[in-house]
């Protein structure tokens, strides 16, 4: 009975991981169709600016800093909002409807965000910010010459090299004025350190087993989530706009529907999640430049096994898989098999963590061929559902 | 905006301008650095008016996912480096270093290795971290039959003529270690690692090793690197050790930071669940969290907290050059003593480009390194004390045991049926990188 | 380029404008021949020419990209043409490697004591594993080379396209299917010497590998499996099979309505670009001299789809060169300053995707004529009426009406 309840819990706190990272890519893949391979770098945003909240509240002292994550949450959920809200209006919303280019380009954004943590100064910052006043602070004052149009070639060739030579000169003075105190990278290349505060730290002990608070604290979280966004897709009339652009794009626009807005507040909505989720395996893992490709194919998965387009789909696939993963990868499998069995060969073969990882794709494949739109398929009558 | 503009054309200049300010920063910073050691070495170079230097490699990834571990050994590179030439250089001649990118990539590494020597035309290379990369690396040195100085603790089973090691062999850092749980901690022991080759390898040293001193495994697995998922682990081990044991960890990385985290959630406390771990230094348990690791041990040669002069020499050298809060760790000191050893061959040797010469006057050379003195033994790699020290909150090592005096290095295997007996001796042609004794 | 001269009035032309014609008129009379010459002579110019303008090292980087090259084919083969997008190339590059190491792995001198490959004494393996012994054979390993890479994509590519599975599923499964191939390799320590690999390779069919003679063989196998490579891809996508494959690509419905299956198309195109990534893998694996998991990782399966979107889908030649800038452009700007790499390698894939969906080649032959002609003065060519195609009022309606 304990290994029951214990394997249960444990595969539902491995789900409940799953789950909060795949959440917002449900949305963003499963109802806008985008395929989002910067949903990790999300996350990792997400947890970066966990860490930046704690020490903000370090230097507070005792009684608040035990209260941080509570302010995190809905921090990270902003920044990663906005990093989201940034990539939809400034790449993601040229490429709708297709799919393969918006993966490319999205890989390449998360290329970039992760040497951008990786590099990030003071220096690095004034020299962006710079570049963009000058480059697109020019460009509008060169824009309200009446000859704009025909200028407009000649214009970007000054104004590109000058804004970029300017930046470049005022960044490389400031690093030689001040040297280490501005060029030093704020986080680097070596992860942060994201402490849980005190009172998430333990667990709550039954009998031998203990459920630890951090595990229990994202599950409620999760649980939040989902609820949350059930409520403000089927409740709040911004939900209703982005079920019926879901629906019906061009149908939605001649009844007036802003369809640029709900994309942009849809994307929005689920990159915002990312930070969320980041917050949260900020708690469990790591924070580095990588945070996000670990859990990045996962959060894949997960969508894919539970049906495009369905948040009940993710919500099961994400708990099936953690409990899958649980079983095959701590070897309860194994010991239900008496020894001799060839069975016990093979699954003592994959009881190891990494070997049941192996197992778990393998079981997936095999899933989507007997289910191939997943757990809950879209019902529809296109060819293509 | 794309009103105005039209979209390609928005976009082409947009991205192309965020594209150059990241090629200004990137200029700008490397730049800066270069021009710290170059000019400095220009600048004494006429001073000094010897106008010939010497040309070293340092090969390490700067980018990728090894970046975060090797940046601070080519740190500490250049530091002994720079040590060097302000101290008058080596044989009067001051040494240029050549930093070349392996990008966490193996096959680069080769490239890049090539590149060094044929182009380059260096006496010597400084680099690599992992196994992988040494590995890669290693056809090329051999067959150029040149000369690469490796500074990280690794799984032995190696012993090249052209690889000097000065990082620790299995018996420096993982024997010792076992042998004072052993006396220490208790005898049930969990071993956990990532999937790769230094766990595997030192796993399979521990089990001969517990067998054959009265101790017992108990279990054993493995995580994906870079896994963060470590619940079934916990599981396993409670299973396995329900009052309490030894837990061995080999982890590399990110996984580290998921299995302290989770382990203090499921109520594995030090007292009852003491760790060892063989890949967490200083800047490891700075990224975790002292809170996490409080308690638990780590086996290692060097530690920042170590007290010698040299090494309050070294670790003021280092903070002054990068910054008072970054912190110093075991394979930055072994990069930082095999500069120095390799300059002490030079000059012994009295010629930097005759490798035959250099290789034979490095062994035998001893260093009093900020770990204590070191001793580069006839096999390629170099006696060092052992040390076991108790992570703090601080986030230092409080040292609760050291050797006595440095222990000499085994690189082959004695734990394993197919290398026992075997033994290294570059000193005499005869016997060569594997003899039976 | 061509020259945009016709050529009846070219007697009163000078000597050059007068060769340029004889071309012109020769690959407009002889396209076949004149795409063979050309492919020859860039052959030759690569075999011959090029060790003697390029030291060593930058020979033997020049053999690694042209043998990525061939991986861009197979890439330009299912993505270009068929519009299905691999993520788990990585996986048949490093079948192909792997199948070449394990033949150069077992070439063990008679006289050695044990007649294993060293890392299998270090693991404590006894008896060669029996999936290492046809490897022991140079004609299977050759084979093996090429087909375990399509075998394993034609199974893969038939539970996948009998469903339908299409588009982003496809490429997400076979990034699954990318992380289950690493975590195997990097697991099975005593089979495939885990994380580091197949390394250290001492002689092939006798040859000592390191030797300079040995690799200019390498590489003139290379260049000619690069061209051999190049004459299948141009043959598969000419006529009514090439056809059906841009058919497949454009709508995939519609072929069906029409009477074809396609999953039978795709799996063997899957397949033969599998067996080219497995082919690229092998003579990158001679060159470098180490195959290892990392070839499996995730990032470099990518990686292999920009080349082909930087030269530009669709054509054959652009993938070759997608694949030759990209990697030098690579190894060039990483000796240089190797923390911003990835910083410009993101822009590459927004610039792309965004600016330039054709690629070079695709710029080339649209935008880039025009340019040409603007800068030697000559009018661009137009599909309408000049008026139409110059006014920038009417091609900025044009641009904001584009879907």
């Amino acid at each position: 009975m304990t290994v029951f309840f214990e394997s249960l819990f444990n595969g539902i706190s491995i789900g409940a991981v799953l789950l909060i990272a795949a959440l917002g890519l449900g949305i963003v893949f499963g109802i806008m169709g985008v395929i989002n391979l910067a949903h990790g770098e999300l996350m990792m945003l997400g947890a970066y600016t966990t860490f930046l909240v704690q020490n903000a509240f370090k230097a507070l002292g005792e009684p608040w800093f035990s209260g941080y994550i509570i302010v995190a949450i809905p921090v990270a959920f902003l920044v990663a909002a906005a990093a989201g809200l940034a990539l939809e209006r400034g790449v993601i919303r040229y490429l709708y409807g297709r799919p393969l280019e918006t993966l490319l380009a999205t890989w390449g954004v998360s290329l970039i965000l992760q040497q951008f943590v990786r590099q990030v100064s003071w220096v690095m910052c004034i020299q962006i910010i710079l570049f963009c006043l000058l480059f697109f602070g020019g460009l509008w004052v060169m824009k309200r010459r009446p000859d704009f149009e025909r200028m407009r070639q000649w214009a970007m060739v000054v104004i590109l090299p000058l804004a970029a030579g300017i930046a470049l000169v005022c960044g490389t003075i400031l690093g030689q004025i001040f040297k280490l105190a501005v060029t030093k990278p704020w986080f680097g290349a070596q992860g942060v350190d994201v402490t849980a505060p005190g009172w998430l730290r333990g667990g709550l002990p039954l009998g031998s087993f203990q459920l630890p608070f951090v595990r229990l604290f994202i599950i409620a979280l999760t649980i939040i989530c989902v609820v949350g966004i059930y409520l403000f897709l089927l409740k709040s009339p911004w939900g209703l706009r982005i079920r019926a652009v879901t629906q019906n794009r061009s149908m939605s626009a001649c009844l007036g529907i802003p369809t640029q807005k709900v994309d942009a507040l849809t994307f929005a909505l689920g990159s915002g999640l990312a930070g969320i989720a980041g917050c949260a395996i900020s708690l469990l893992g790591s924070v580095g430049p990588n945070t996000g490709q670990n859990y990045i194919v996962d959060a894949f998965m997960v969508v894919v096994v539970g049906g495009v387009g369905k948040i009940v789909g993710t919500v099961v696939a994400a708990l099936a898989i953690g409990l899958v993963n649980y079983i095959i990868g701590s070897g309860i499998l194994a010991l239900m098999v008496s020894p001799g069995n060839p069975l016990f060969d093979f699954l003592t073969f994959f009881a190891t963590t990494s070997m049941a990882r192996v197992m778990v794709f393998a079981l997936i494949i095999i899933f989507l061929q007997l289910r191939p739109a997943g757990l809950f398929p879209q019902k529809g009558r296109t060819v293509d559902a | 905006m794309a009103h105005g503009l039209g979209r390609r054309k928005f976009l082409l200049y947009s991205s192309a301008a965020l594209g150059s300010t990241f090629l200004i920063k990137g200029c700008a910073t490397p730049t800066q650095n270069s021009t710290e050691t170059g000019s400095g070495t220009q600048g004494e170079q006429t001073a000094a008016g010897g106008g010939d230097t010497i040309k070293v490699g340092i090969l390490h990834s700067l980018s990728g996912t090894m970046a975060i571990s090797e940046k601070s050994v080519v740190d500490a590179e250049q530091l002994a480096i720079e040590e060097i030439n302000n101290a008058g250089g080596v044989l009067g001649k001051k040494i240029q270093a050549i930093v070349e990118d392996g990008a966490s990539d193996w096959p680069t590494f080769a490239e890049k290795a090539k590149k060094l020597i044929d182009s380059d035309k260096v006496v010597t290379v400084f680099g690599c971290w992992t196994s992988a990369s040494r590995k890669a690396v290693l056809p090329v040195f051999e067959s150029k039959n040149h000369m690469l100085w490796y500074p990280v603790q690794y799984e032995g089973q190696e012993c090249s003529k052209n690889i000097f090691y000065t990082g620790a062999a299995p018996n420096q850092q993982i024997e010792p270690a076992v042998d004072w749980l052993l006396e220490n901690k208790g005898k049930q022991f969990f071993l956990v690692g990532s999937d790769y080759v230094f766990p595997r390898t030192a796993n399979t040293i521990i089990k001969a090793q517990l067998e054959a001193k009265g101790g017992e495994t108990l279990g054993e697995d493995y995580i994906p690197l870079g896994g963060t998922e470590v619940t079934p682990i916990i599981t396993k081990i409670k299973a396995a050790l329900p009052e309490g044991g030894v837990i061995f960890n080999t982890l590399n990385g990110d996984s580290n930071v998921a299995f302290f985290k989770q382990m203090q959630g499921a109520g594995l406390t030090p007292d009852k669940y003491p760790t060892m771990s063989v890949s967490i230094a200083e800047e490891e348990v700075r990224a975790i969290g002292p809170e996490y690791l409080k308690g638990h041990y780590a086996a290692w040669n060097y530690f920042q907290s170590v007290d010698t002069p040299e090494n309050k020499k070294f670790v003021e050298a280092f903070k002054t050059k990068y910054g008072q809060d970054r912190v110093t760790n075991d394979p930055m000191e072994a990069a930082y003593i095999m500069v120095y050893l390799w300059k002490q061959a030079v000059e012994k040797a009295a010629k930097a480009d005759d490798l035959e010469a250099v290789r034979k006057a490095a062994l035998g050379q001893t260093f009093q390194a900020p770990e204590g003195m070191v001793t580069m033994n006839n096999n390629h790699h170099i006696a060092k004390t052992v040390r076991i020290g108790e992570i703090g909150t601080d986030g230092m090592f409080k040292i609760v045991y050291a050797t006595p005096k440095p222990v000499d290095p085994i690189p082959w295997n004695q734990y394993v049926a197919e290398t026992k007996g075997y033994a290294c001796d570059w000193s005499d042609a005869a016997k060569g990188g594997k003899y039976k004794m | 380029m061509k020259p945009n001269k016709i050529a009846d009035d070219a007697t009163a032309l000078p000597p050059w404008e007068q060769l340029w014609a004889k071309i012109y008129t020769f690959s407009q009379q002889q396209p076949r021949w004149f795409e063979i010459s050309l492919v020859g002579g860039a052959a030759l110019f690569l075999i011959v020419i090029m060790p003697l303008l390029l030291s060593d090292f930058r020979l033997d980087l020049l053999q690694r990209y042209l043998a990525l090259a061939i991986v861009a084919l197979g890439i330009d083969l299912i993505w270009g043409y068929t519009g299905m997008l691999s993520l788990g190339h990585g996986i048949f590059f490093a079948l192909g490697g792997y199948a070449i190491a394990m033949h150069i792995k077992l070439q063990i001198p008679a006289t050695a004591s044990n007649q294993l490959p060293e890392f299998m004494n270090l693991y404590g393996v006894t008896k060669l594993p029996w999936f290492w012994h046809p490897f022991d054979s140079f004609p299977l390993t050759i084979i093996a080379v090429f087909l375990i890479p399509a075998i394993l994509a034609a199974f893969l590519g038939y539970l996948v396209f009998r469903n339908r599975i299409r588009g982003v599923y496809f490429s997400i499964l076979t990034q699954a299917a990318t992380i289950v191939f690493f975590n195997f390799f990097n697991g099975q320590q005593k089979l495939f010497n885990g994380t580091n690999g197949l390394t250290d390779f001492q002689t092939i069919l006798g040859f000592p590998i390191s030797d300079n003679k040995t690799q200019y063989g390498f590489y003139i196998i290379t260049v000619l499996l690069l061209v051999g490579g190049y004459a299948l891809c141009r043959w598969l996508t000419t006529g009514r099979f090439g056809r059906l494959l841009v058919a497949i690509r454009d709508d995939e419905t519609r072929v069906r309505f029409s009477g074809y299956d396609p999953t039978g198309y795709k799996v063997l195109v899957f397949a033969i670009s599998a067996a080219l990534a497995g082919i690229g893998g092998a003579m990158f694996t001679l060159r470098t001299g180490i195959i290892s998991p990392r070839a499996m990782d995730i990032a470099f399966s990518i990686e292999m789809v920009i080349w082909v979107a930087v030269g530009g889908r669709a054509t054959l030649v652009g993938a070759i060169l997608g694949a030759l800038l990209v990697n030098y452009g690579k190894s060039l700007f990483s000796e240089k300053f190797p923390d911003i790499w990835l910083f410009f390698q993101g822009a590459m894939f927004l610039i792309v995707v965004l600016v330039l969906p054709n690629g070079i080649i695709g710029w080339l032959r649209t935008e880039g004529i025009d340019l040409f002609r603007k800068i030697i003065r000559r009018p661009r060519y137009v599909a309408t009426y000049p008026q139409l195609e110059e006014d920038p009022e009417i091609q900025r309606e044009r641009e904001t009406l584009e879907p």
